[in-house]
């Protein structure tokens, strides 16, 4: 469904330094499929999940999506941003049914699709709150909501929870679960967290460190709901981070 | 206690101001001589005749009428300017070196031309102050259109916005109003002052500034400082309600923060 073909990416700096971000990136996805890219900071894992959404343009390689090769951002891709990107102006509600503007739905009914999609990430008490007022976590619901209200086929999530506390982490982890199972949506998940990739992906793929290549793909055979003190998790935990620990140790190397 | 506070807050604020009065009066009688300092008194008799004449009115009102002429061009010429050069670089780069040369130019250097293109009208006196006031919005407006979040901006592409129009008027514009609105308060500041200095010219026989000209020739000094309260006055009020609106109002969804 999601294809990703030979993809390199290299970013010249003003000073004419040049940083090899991805190199011979290649990846197929199934439709509905639950991805967690993981790997050491500066790794380009946010580079890739740019480029798939259309915000950035590899030097070579392809990227398509049932056949059809990616040309700037489009309807098809949802995407929650590694930091906060509500539109501080908006309310959260304006800030949800701001792509159905975009799509010119009549009033009425975008604001109606908005309260269900906040409804399904429990903030229907904030719709009338500005993101200042929110907690880190409400805002990266809220943005959860905005990426899902388009109904994109593919959300991209780049590090959606990486700042809110272990707890609130674990309840936002099952809401996404809920989400991905009722929508049936194909989703590509950056993480740093081993635990969380465990919980969550259908498969786990580990990139290396700089410049960024795909060292090896965990295919997770857990059965959901997942319990994540079970044996089977705990060993698909210790199999990543040995693959992953070693790959850390190279980027401080 | 926070109410106890407050009111002791204001007492000392209140104290202060009354001391300051005081001194005021005690050296203007010590002084005594009304054209090097008018007592308190004399400025408050002053003021309270003006007002009963209904003079003073009038002369706000012929003043905030030229205010509002140079106010409302320079919104209307800087927003649009600023935009433009916070948004396309070659219209920057285009633009700015004869911003650079025109800016440093002192508004009141202009009132020669302005009366020779407009004559002795409230149009010369507004275009004093468009130019004092043009400037500080354009520069602000353009450092808040380069200061847009990228992640704003893509999030906004991600969600549908394709057109440069709907990035820079969904997007851009609204991110850059707390800068925007930072340029008009500048701009509001620097254009009052102006309105003094043009009405000099006699391009009316009202006006707060004129009027200062007028009574010092006839060495009224109570009556000049009075027209000299006034204008801080009302400057004051102005800035206070400006702020209100924007904070109340125009960026509340900013709020905690002080423009
Ligand atoms: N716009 C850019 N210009 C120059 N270099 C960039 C740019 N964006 C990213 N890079 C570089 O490319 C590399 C990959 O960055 P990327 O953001 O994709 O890493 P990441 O894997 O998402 O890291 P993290 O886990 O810390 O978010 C980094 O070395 C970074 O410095
Ligand atoms: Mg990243």
């Amino acid at each position: 469904m999601l294809s990703i073909k030979n993809i390199n990416k290299t970013y010249h700096s003003e000073e004419g330094d040049e940083v090899l971000a991805l190199s011979d990136i290649n990846l197929e996805m199934k439709n509905k499929e639950f991805v967690c890219f993981i790997g050491p900071s500066g790794c380009g894992k946010t580079t890739l999940l740019r480029i798939i959404a259309g915000l950035e343009t590899p030097d070579s390689g392809t990227i398509t999506i049932h056949g059809e090769p990616i040309k700037g951002p489009g309807p098809d891709r949802g995407m929650v941003f590694q930091e906060y990107s509500l539109f501080p102006w908006r309310t959260v509600l304006k800030n949800i049914t701001f792509s159905l503007e975009m799509k010119k739905v009549p009033k009425g009914q975008r604001e109606d699709i908005a309260r269900q999609h906040l409804e399904l990430v429990g903030l229907s008490k904030f719709a009338d709150s500005y993101p200042h007022e929110l907690s880190g976590g409400m805002k990266q619901r809220v943005a959860i909501a905005r990426a899902l209200v388009n109904d994109p086929n593919v959300l991209l999530m780049d590090e959606p929870f990486g700042a809110v506390d272990a707890q609130t982490r674990n309840r936002l982890q099952q809401e996404l679960l809920k989400i991905w199972e009722r929508d049936k949506k194909t989703l590509l998940f950056i993480t740093h967290s081993v635990d969380e990739a465990v919980y969550l992906a259908d498969r786990v793929v580990v990139f290396t460190s700089r410049p960024g290549r795909i060292k090896e793909i965990f295919k997770i055979d857990l059965p959901r709901p997942r319990d994540r003190t079970s044996v089977d998790a705990n060993m698909y935990r210790e199999s990543l981070l040995s693959s992953l620990g070693a790959e850390i140790k190279n980027a401080i190397d | 206690m926070d109410i106890g506070q407050g009111l002791r807050k204001r007492t000392l604020e209140l104290t202060s101001i009354a001391t300051a009065i005081v001194i005021w009066e005690i050296v203007a009688r010590i002084i005594n001589i009304k054209y090097i300092l008018p007592s308190f008194t004399s400025v408050v008799s002053a003021f309270i005749g003006l007002v009963q004449e209904g003079e003073l009115y009038r002369d706000a009102l012929t003043s905030l009428n030229y205010f509002v002429i140079g106010i409302g061009l320079a919104i209307l010429v800087g927003i649009p300017i600023g935009t433009l050069m916070g948004w396309f670089k070659s219209i920057d780069r285009a633009v700015d070196p004869i911003i650079e040369m025109i800016r440093p130019i002192p508004p009141l250097a202009w009132i020669t031309f302005a009366i020779i293109w407009f004559g002795l009208t409230k149009y010369a006196a507004g275009f004093v102050i468009f130019i004092g006031a043009v400037f500080p919005i354009i520069i602000n407006t353009y450092t808040g259109f380069k200061n847009t979040p990228r992640v704003l901006v893509e999030s906004g592409k991600v969600l549908g916005c394709v057109r440069n129009i709907d990035i820079i008027y969904r997007i851009a514009l609204p991110s850059a109003l707390p800068a925007i609105a930072t340029g008009i308060r500048v701009g509001m500041g620097v254009g009052w002052m102006c309105v003094v200095a043009a009405e000099f010219f006699a391009v009316s026989t009202y006006g707060l500034g004129w009027k200062i000209w007028h009574w010092n020739n006839l060495h009224h000094m109570d009556i000049v400082l009075t027209y000299m309260l006034v204008l801080g006055m009302i400057a004051f009020m102005i800035d206070r309600l400006f702020r209100y609106l924007v904070e109340e109002w125009w960026l509340k969804w900013q709020s905690g923060v002080v423009v």
